[in-house]
């Protein structure tokens, strides 16, 4: 039997640090040491990944994806980034430091990242207020985001908005009201194909907005009408308290679209959601019209900050899916076996995303709230200045544009 | 052959009579169209505006001269359809979204108000939405309850929207041409019982760039003794009362709100510095109602110290609309009950 042993020496030189590892490799009776460089990382990698479900559709995306070093570094950083944001929003929450709503989105990082990965920062996004993931990916920065969460005025939305109303270009929110944005994003759609500029709509909602009727009439006009529109449920299984059976008489969340073809995938597996999105996005453009992904993933903390998530579903849950199926460690895992990347490597990375994190949260508590005459502004876009009532009949504020 | 050349005289003289007058529905036919000819992001999409030419025949000839891209038919899903007009408008377009009647706007008003009135504040001024809401409003004849509602009041609190409702042709023109021209959300209140009515449109009107301004409202009619504030409809009302008390020596100013939101209240609070005397006149409910405003703002405004009478509202009655001629006539407001009023608060 083949026995590995590896032995690190990390030396640090001014430019890059370079690891030089001695591994010792016992094969039979012969001892083999080298020395690697980053030159003796492996570029790239195939790796298989689970076939998907489909409804409607002849065949589905590859059963193989591509990964180079550069993507699984990139994808690692930004799913590391998501999951210590969200971490860092649920210790200022809990200083009382965030208000209000805050609907957290660790665990599910794959989904994020793997469909940004699948489209083209010109295409477009919307999601419901589980939004933060979604914010950073369509260009949004930590210290922006974190502001906005701590309502000050270096917020996305100079803290106006708060955790469900964060925009940035060709994102959409952000929305609080439950399924709502689901006709918004097929408007998108129309708009996109109105103007035939090539891009396409992503348009998400979750398990538990997935009976809402108002999604079944958008899917009936996106379909009529060939809007280039992906339509995805973020499946976690529960919507907020209520578990999927409780909930749907039909659980086939890719197949509720009826007559619009259907995917269902690992959302877990970044590389899964890569593909499909990539397929998906690649029939929208075709002008075949709106096609549905069902992501299965899960979120580790409850529905919301108010949800200690613990009462509809059992610690053993949760803790399964945190040892078994991270999206984190799953990309981590495929990355060191397949000689991609190196422990300390990913472990540098760890840290910056720690220390980003860090700064942005220091920002996020320094910050200074808006000023109060900014109260009325943004009423109105491209109008003269105008008088707001304030609380009682003599007080008049001042509203621009 | 002298009896063909009669009939042809008689008709270019009534074509020169009737030439400058111009129904309500034909002006907002006439923004439609030069609006669309004007900016191609401008669309229509509502049940039946494409090849039924429109319910109440309002958007007549768009679909022929335009076709499916611009001109655009749904189904009957009012919520789908008016998000999707929304994320339209906030992805570049300018949509023009049409509720067959505003009673069916309830179904909608969620992404009316959450989605499009709401999201240019809460994004702090980095997602605008450039909507048009737009159908008729109100009372019609004989439809009953469900069918009857006027969304005035509803849509004209909450802020983040513009609401209009205009009363004559050159309103619906001018109005409707500058709402859709508006980078704002506007829900523009028409009337189905005006759609037909004609009314003189001046050479001015007739111009492709004639615009009215939001917000402001119009004296249709000069007068010291009291002014007699409505919109929509009920200025027609208005200025037949004001006709029959000329006849008795009262003078009414009328003055023709045309927007609801923002409300113009500076022209209604000069006007009663003026007269003294405020009545205010809607085809809606009472509570919560345009008159109540306007009479809460002129008590907490300058017109307060000028008035010789408590300002009062003539509204429609505080019931659900009944269908039987005698009992829906006499659920909304009618000519004699503002004369009623007027008498009552001038004390003659």
């Amino acid at each position: 039997d083949r026995v590995l042993l590896t032995g690190v020496i990390n030396i640090s030189v001014p430019v890059r640090s370079v690891c030089v590892c001695l591994c010792f490799h016992v094969t039979g009776a012969r001892v083999v040491v080298s020395a690697r460089t980053y030159a003796d990382f492996t570029p790239q990698a195939t790796f298989d990944i689970k076939k998907c479900d489909l409804h409607k559709l002849e065949e589905g995306p590859p059963l193989q994806a591509v990964l180079t070093r550069e993507e699984g570094l990139q994808y690692y950083r930004t799913m590391q980034t998501i999951r210590r944001m969200e971490l860092k929003a649920d210790q200022l929450y809990k200083q009382k430091i965030i208000r209000g709503f805050c609907h957290l989105y660790d665990g599910q990082e794959a989904c994020a990242v793997g469909i940004e990965t699948g489209i083209n920062l010109s295409d477009h996004l919307i999601t419901a207020y589980r939004a933060h993931g979604y914010t950073l990916t369509r260009g949004g920065t930590v210290r922006e985001i974190m502001a906005e969460l701590t309502g000050r005025r270096g917020g996305i939305a100079k803290g106006k908005g708060g955790s469900m109303h964060m925009y940035t270009k060709h994102f959409y929110g952000g929305n609080g009201i439950v399924g709502a944005q689901v006709p918004l994003g097929a408007g998108v759609a129309l708009a996109c194909k109105y103007l035939g500029n090539n891009e396409i709509c992503v348009c998400l909602y979750g398990d538990g907005a997935a009976n809402q009727g108002q999604i079944f009439e958008t899917y009936n006009m996106a379909s009529l009408w060939k809007l280039p529109c992906i339509f995805i449920c973020e499946n976690n299984k529960y919507g907020m308290g209520t578990s999927v059976e409780r909930a749907a008489a039909s659980t086939d969340y890719y197949k509720r679209g009826d007559f619009i073809p259907g995917l269902r995938l690992d959302g877990m597996d970044v590389l899964c959601v890569r593909e499909a999105t990539k397929f998906a996005a690649e029939h929208c453009r075709s002008g075949k019209g709106p096609i549905l992904m069902e992501l299965q993933t899960y979120r580790y903390h409850g529905h919301s900050m108010s949800d200690p998530g613990v009462s509809y579903r059992t610690r053993e849950e949760i803790q399964e899916v945190r040892s078994k199926s991270d999206p984190i460690s799953m990309l981590k895992d495929r990355m060191l076996s397949n000689n991609m990347a190196s422990v300390e490597e990913l472990k540098e990375i760890d840290v910056e995303v720690r220390k980003e994190i860090e700064d942005a949260a220091q920002f996020a508590t320094t910050d200074p709230e808006p000023p109060l005459d900014d109260l009325c502004n943004h009423i109105f876009y491209n109008d003269p200045p105008m008088e707001v009532r304030g609380t009682n009949p003599w007080t008049k504020l001042k509203s621009v544009s | 052959m002298f009896l063909r050349h009669a009939v042809w005289y008689y008709h270019a003289f009534l074509y020169s009579i009737l030439r400058y007058h111009v129904t309500v529905r034909d002006a907002l036919n006439q923004a439609l169209d030069e609006e669309l000819e004007r900016d191609e992001r401008v669309f229509l999409l509502g049940e039946e505006v494409a090849q039924y030419d429109g319910a109440y025949k309002v958007s007549r000839g768009l679909w022929k001269k335009y076709g499916d891209k611009r001109i655009i038919d749904t189904p009957i899903t009012e919520m789908g359809f008016a998000g999707i007009a929304v994320g339209a408008a906030m992805a570049g377009l300018r949509p023009i979204c049409e509720f067959m009647t505003f009673n069916f706007s309830m179904q909608a008003i969620d992404q009316v108000i959450n989605s499009a009135a709401k999201t240019y504040y809460m994004s702090a001024g980095l997602q605008p939405v450039p909507i048009v809401f737009r159908g008729p409003n109100g009372a019609s004849a004989g439809v009953a309850a469900q069918h009857s509602q006027c969304f005035a009041a509803w849509y004209g609190h909450c802020p983040g929207l513009k609401v209009v409702s205009p009363w004559s042709a050159e309103d619906a023109k001018g109005l409707l041409k500058s709402a859709i021209r508006d980078d704002n959300p506007v829900v523009f209140l028409e009337n189905e019982l005006m759609y037909g009515v004609p009314f003189e449109m001046s050479e001015e009107a007739q111009s492709k760039d004639f615009l009215l301004p939001i917000g402001k409202a119009k004296i249709e009619r000069q007068g010291n003794h009291v002014t007699l504030v409505s919109h929509s409809r009920m200025v027609s009302l208005c200025l037949d009362a004001a006709a029959v008390l000329a006849k008795e020596g009262i003078e009414c100013e009328v003055i023709n709100m045309r927007t609801i939101r923002p409300l113009d209240a500076e022209a209604i609070e000069t006007s009663v510095m003026k007269t003294n005397h405020l009545i205010t006149v809607e085809g809606g409910w009472p509570q919560f109602g345009v008159g109540a405003e306007i009479l809460a703002r002129i008590m907490e405004g300058p017109a307060f110290n000028f008035l010789d009478a408590p300002a009062v509202r003539v509204t429609g009655v505080d019931i659900p609309m009944p269908y039987a001629k005698i009992l829906e006539d006499n659920s909304i407001p009618q000519i004699k009950d503002i004369i009623f009023s007027v008498k009552k608060t001038l004390n003659v």
